[in-house]
């Protein structure tokens, strides 16, 4: 089977016609991992042996009539910080070498339940923390629209492994804009779901209380089926959501009459956004209007603050987090120390990549005596303004529509050399995790022969709203069809 | 502004248990100044009266009664150990390093 894969439903249909298998979506998953997914650096691992015989599990399951769900017997990929019992999870780090995890994450728990097959472990920044998926141990992946660029990051490689179709699904992970920036760079649809919605339970903590995993494909509606797969509330996890799985997939009517969309005025006056990408928004904006939506201005007045408050909140947290790595009870434990002292410290040193120790570092600093009130809760008194201004300004609209980005996907070795620069990229999407805001990035259109992303941000619990915005602009528009040419 | 100089690159990464370089320092004392300046952006706004936000979406605090669930046999737990001994972690000696570290 050479053709690409098609839309879940499109799937689906082939299963049940008999017309392919899961062996064979599978099989075809696999070589393209192995093939194009290796110029990539999609995957740092995959699982043929397991996911050939769960395809034949879900083959059995379809002959005998017990489909499970609508994901059964289809490939998909996971990001490498997502535990699954009896595989390594690595977070793209030296430090967690050799680590195989005793249990199942409930993400992927909960897809084993509905028969997805997952077919390996997908690049990423390490431990998350990243825009470009440089920072992982394993080499930085590359982007399918032209493999001298980023793909985004830190789920720079389940994006790209959806982008160059190795898969039709992937997980990720948004901290700050994890899933939605690689989104947007790669052409595809990428989810953060409202905060709690899904557990974090086997999801290596980066950022405990931004932290989100959530679905890529290339359509809001296939991530709307595999976002209800994993929703729901879970014991497991403490901040988890007191609701039941979610049934986005039912409300995507493709109606928005009537839906008034706002649009953050600050995002579009930001400094060295690219004129190609505003435009480009407001065009997918004037389209919505088209069908009978109403556009509105509206104001954050914080927006400007969110990069610091993110990156001071993100690394406090990061630093706590990460201080259970210590080579002591798993993973990758320094040789010859001589106490137990040196043993974490040549552990730490030796395991962690320069980003991480930048975060822990700074994290640290600002949680340190003297520093807190400065740093760390004025970051957190900045957080409860952005929350403000996104009710005050949901209070006059359903939606907001802006740009995931300031700019299409940047050369790889762009931004490396200055941290500032490579978090500043992240100027869209931070927000939304400061104020657990539902927000899909989607493509709606090029710009110099690259994707540009479109993000539909909602208030808190409106997952299905967010996710039918972006399903009725794929229902008018074609943008989220086109396919890197370089790749073939 | 913040000042940052590589003495207190060295006490946090002393607090964060790493050990640095000493280019690692250097570069890292250069970008906690950097992005600490870049912050300082903050300052601008009055957040007197402010309350801090520590989770965006407030719960309570969940409770449940506290029975054994057995999600792994000690087995299990012990088997990324790098160093084990009699089902417990092994680690260099501690007692001197507490008087010296």
């Amino acid at each position: 089977m050479s053709e690409p894969f098609g839309s879940v439903s499109e799937l689906r249909s082939a299963l049940d016609s008999g017309e392919t298998s899961s062996r064979e979506l599978i099989q075809r998953a696999l070589e393209r991992a192995a093939g194009v997914g290796e110029r990539l650096s999609a995957f740092v691992g995959l699982q043929n042996e397991q996911a050939l015989s769960a395809a034949d599990a879900a083959d059995a399951r379809r002959a005998a009539g017990e489909v499970r769900s609508p994901l059964d017997g289809l490939p998909l990929a996971i990001k490498d910080n997502i535990v699954q019992q009896g595989e390594p999870a690595g977070c793209a780090s030296r430090i967690l070498e050799g680590y195989v995890s005793p249990f199942d994450s409930t993400a992927v728990a909960k897809l084993r339940g509905a028969g997805a097959v997952v077919i390996g472990r997908a690049n990423m920044d390490e431990f998350a923390m990243g825009s470009s998926t440089e920072n992982s141990a394993h080499g930085p992946s590359r982007n399918p629209w032209d493999p001298e660029r980023s793909p985004g990051g830190s789920s720079g490689g389940s994006t790209a492994a959806v982008a160059a179709d190795i898969v039709p699904l992937a997980l990720g992970s948004d901290t700050g804009g994890s899933i939605r920036q690689p989104a947007a760079f790669c052409g595809v649809v990428g989810m953060k779901p409202t905060y709690g919605r899904v557990s974090r339970w086997g999801l290596v903590a980066f950022a405990s209380s931004l932290d989100q995993i959530g679905p890529l494909g290339h359509s809001a509606a296939d991530c709307a089926v595999l976002l209800d797969a994993i929703s729901g509330h879970d014991p497991a996890d403490s901040t988890s959501l007191p609701e039941p799985a979610l049934t986005t997939a039912s409300a995507l009517t493709g109606d928005v009459s009537g839906l008034v969309i706002g649009l953050p005025r600050e995002y579009f006056e930001t400094e060295g956004a690219d004129p190609a990408v505003l435009e480009l928004v407001r065009a997918a904006a004037a389209r919505l209007e088209a069908e009978g939506a109403k556009l509105v201005e509206v104001d954050l007045p914080h927006s400007r603050y969110a990069v610091a408050a993110y990156y001071l909140i993100a690394t406090a947290e990061a630093s706590s987090n990460l201080a259970r790595f210590d080579g002591v009870r798993y993973g990758r434990r320094a040789e010859g120390a001589a106490s137990l002292t040196d043993l974490y410290e040549r552990s730490r040193s030796e395991g962690f990549g320069s980003e991480v120790k930048r975060r822990i570092l700074l994290g640290t600093y600002v949680l340190s005596a003297g520093y807190y009130d400065a740093y760390y809760r004025k970051a957190q008194k900045i957080r409860t303004l952005l929350r403000r201004d996104f009710e005050a300004a949901f209070a006059g609209c359903d939606v907001l529509l802006t740009p995931t980005t300031p700019e299409t996907a940047f050369r790889l070795g762009e931004k490396t050399e200055d941290p500032l620069t490579m978090y500043l990229s992240d100027i869209y999407t931070v927000s939304a995790n400061l104020a657990g805001l539902p927000g899909v990035s989607l493509p709606c259109g090029l710009a110099e022969g690259l994707p540009v992303g479109l993000q539909v941000l909602g208030p808190p619990m409106e997952d299905a709203t967010v996710l039918r915005v972006a399903d009725a602009y794929q229902r008018l528009t074609d943008h989220h069809l086109a396919r890197p040419e370089k790749l073939a | 502004m913040s000042r940052i100089v590589p003495e207190d690159a060295k006490r946090v990464a002393a607090l964060a248990r790493l050990r640095l370089d000493d280019e690692e320092l250097s570069e890292m004392t250069a970008h906690l100044e950097r992005i600490l300046g870049y912050v300082d952006l903050l300052s601008e706004v009055d957040t007197a009266d402010v309350e801090p936000t520590a989770h965006a979406i407030p719960l309570a605090t969940p409770t449940r009664e506290d029975e054994p669930s057995g999600e792994f046999a000690p087995e299990q737990a012990m088997a990324n150990a790098p160093a084990a001994e009699d089902m417990a972690f092994a680690v260099p000696k501690v007692l001197d390093d507490e008087v010296t570290g």
